[in-house]
């Protein structure tokens, strides 16, 4: 029985480009397991994001197979895809992408809503989220009313705020300067540690990789170099 | 769908001015449907209560060779009718005339009708509480057409029942104020036992009108109408108004919508990202494409509290008061009222709640489609055109 809670197999990935196509990941193969740290390196249009999109069910591949939570994504209806990215994915992407309307408290409620769970379940666990971040004082503001830093905060605790086994970070420190980068990557690099959350990163920013325990080196839509590194930053 | 309403309430108060805007227009469109079908409706009820107390009573019986439409069928349409066999049944004996108010000469319609009828809320009992030699009553358009005054006298003209002319003067014992005016236009009312008298032709009518009581039985030479076939043709020109009137909140209903479609569209293009977010979150397309739907249906909801607000008491006081119409309002070709009182049914107003929803949820849909064929990647990168 494999460990693996992501396993790529032989992934390619091509996009039409005009009467052509572009091939973003080429024969790719990768496996994570739980708890891991890990990063997709590399510089722009090497494919990171195409891989991140594949792994949470965003898009599927053109040739193999990337099997998240024993699941096969190229596999998966609408509906099942939807269900394995509410019930098990989290996504922090580089822009925050928190809904404008909404409050920060209801930015994060979001994905319980979509579980079905009661109120005072959702209560609970977005004043647990919000905590982790430490924003528990700011739940009531609208996300314009937020820095950057904050912002990014709370898409981490809209990610994880319903457990999810594996949280999707595309560029996350991409937006922020070096202190708030900081903060947010010891924030994620915590809960790995005590939810023992799997974090996949994409991304070619120096400060993020000194947090990572694994770095994919991806270049040209191929694995140039998988590493396992010493851990350089550690959680104050 | 609970969480769809949720959203999508929040999205619109969030929306701000937009969403205020086009509620606006749509709650604007959908109180003036509701008020101009209550206009109508309580045009044609009150077209219909005035026209059977007037004129149709609870139906006629047309003696057979005579045709209210062809007056060449008026001098031999008549024929000698039984008390006996008449019983619930008001007779009106019809005959040309012509009268000469100063000087002028002018055609009218002599109609007889038992001065003690009650069927008909014409005031037939002034004709016999008068000493004059022959009592008239007209109404008001008559009144002023002819320049008659009550208490004037004027030389009437007609023929007895042999052809001859006779001539006499009349009294105006009466002017009635009524709103139909096919029993007030060049129409002069006088007992029917006189109009006997003058013309010689005893027991003799060319309609009846029907009382409430009276029971349908055959009579030979005669034709019936019921109330209902008298009232189809004014039940048609009112539908026709309807339809008329409807082409008009057709068109502001028709803005208020394109306005509506018009935000969808500029909506689901400038929230891709949210859209996309909204996907990697865990909702299905069909969820997101049933948010927006919501979103967009959200607008006659709303519309529908804000036109609640102003609309009641504006609907209200228009029913307790109603509308006075214009003077020349009997070039509308159907009996209408100085004052015409709205009538606002619960079918017609949720019938227009059901339309403007109905419809708003269609043109929120269509645009809204366009989501379920969305790739959840371009749509976060907010790469869609």
């Amino acid at each position: 029985m494999s460990n693996h809670i992501i396993s790529i197999e032989k992934v390619t990935k091509r996009f039409p480009v005009g009467e052509g196509e572009f091939t973003a990941l080429n024969q790719i193969d990768l496996q994570f397991e739980k708890a891991e740290f890990a990063g997709i390196v590399g510089p722009s249009g090497s494919g990171k994001t195409t891989l991140l999109n594949i792994i949470g069910s965003l898009d599927t591949p053109t040739e193999g197979k990337a099997i998240v939570m024993g699941k096969n994504i190229k596999e998966l209806s609408h509906k099942e895809s939807a269900a394995l990215r509410n019930q098990h994915l989290g996504f922090i992407f580089q822009v925050y992408n928190l809904l404008p309307v909404y409050t920060v408290f209801e930015n994060v409620e979001f994905a319980l809503i979509l579980q079905n769970k009661t109120a005072s379940e959702r209560k609970k666990a977005v004043m647990d989220a919000l905590e982790w971040v430490g924003l528990e004082n700011m739940a009531k503001k609208k996300p314009a009313k937020l820095s950057g830093g904050e912002g990014q905060r709370v898409a981490i605790a809209r990610a994880m705020v319903k457990r999810p086994e594996i949280v999707l970070a595309d560029e996350p420190t991409a937006n922020l300067d070096a202190k708030n980068a900081h903060a947010i990557l010891q924030t994620m690099k915590k809960l790995n540690q005590e939810l023992k959350t799997t974090f996949l990163f994409s991304t070619h920013d120096e400060k993020v990789m000194g947090y990572l325990n694994r770095l994919v080196h991806l270049d040209d839509g191929k694995v140039v170099q998988d590493e396992i590194v010493e851990i350089q930053k550690t959680v104050s | 769908m609970k969480l769809a309403f949720q959203l999508a309430y929040k999205n619109l108060i969030g929306s701000g001015l937009r969403t205020w805007l086009n509620v606006g227009v749509l709650s604007f469109a959908f109180v003036i449907m509701i008020f101009y079908n209550g206009l109508i409706d309580g045009w044609d009820q009150q077209a219909k209560i005035d026209t059977i107390a007037w004129e149709y009573g609870h139906g006629q019986f047309l003696e057979a060779s005579y045709d209210p439409f062809d007056p060449f069928t008026l001098q031999d349409g008549h024929a000698e009718f039984k008390s006996t066999e008449t019983a619930g049944l008001v007779p009106i004996l019809i005959r040309q005339a012509t009268i000469y108010p100063e000087g002028r000469m002018l055609s009218v319609a002599l109609k007889g009708i038992p001065a003690d009828q009650k069927t008909l809320q014409l005031p037939s009992s002034l004709l016999s509480q008068s000493e004059a030699f022959i009592p008239a009553i007209i109404g008001e358009r008559m009144a002023t057409s002819a320049n008659l005054e009550e208490g004037d006298e004027v030389l009437l003209r007609w023929r007895d029942k042999n052809g001859t002319f006779d001539a006499a003067n009349i009294t105006i014992v009466g002017i009635f104020d009524c709103n139909v005016a096919t029993v007030d236009n060049g129409q002069i009312w006088i007992s029917i036992e006189k109009l006997w008298e003058i013309t010689g032709m005893n027991h003799h009518a060319t309609q009846f009108i029907a009382s409430e009581d009276y029971v349908y039985q055959e009579m030979e030479g005669w034709k019936f109408s019921s109330q209902e076939t008298l009232l189809q043709e004014l039940t048609e020109i009112i539908a026709m108004k309807k339809m008329s009137g409807s082409i008009m909140y057709g068109l502001l209903l028709g803005i208020a919508l394109l306005a509506i479609f018009d935000t969808q569209v500029l909506s689901i293009f400038r929230r891709q990202k949210e859209i996309g977010t909204y996907i990697a979150l865990g909702m299905t397309r069909w969820q997101v494409v049933g948010l927006f739907t919501v979103e967009g249906s959200m607008y006659s909801f709303l519309a529908t509290l804000v036109g609640c607000i102003y609309g009641i008491p504006f609907l209200f006081y228009m029913a307790k008061n109603g509308i006075t119409m214009m003077a020349n309002a009997d070039d509308m070709g159907i009996s209408i009222a100085d004052v015409i009182y709205p009538v606002f049914g619960l079918g017609l107003i949720i019938g227009s709640i059901i339309l403007v929803v109905i419809s708003a949820t269609i043109v929120s849909f269509l645009p809204a489609r366009k989501i379920a064929k969305m790739n959840p990647v371009d749509a976060l990168k907010g790469k869609l055109s």
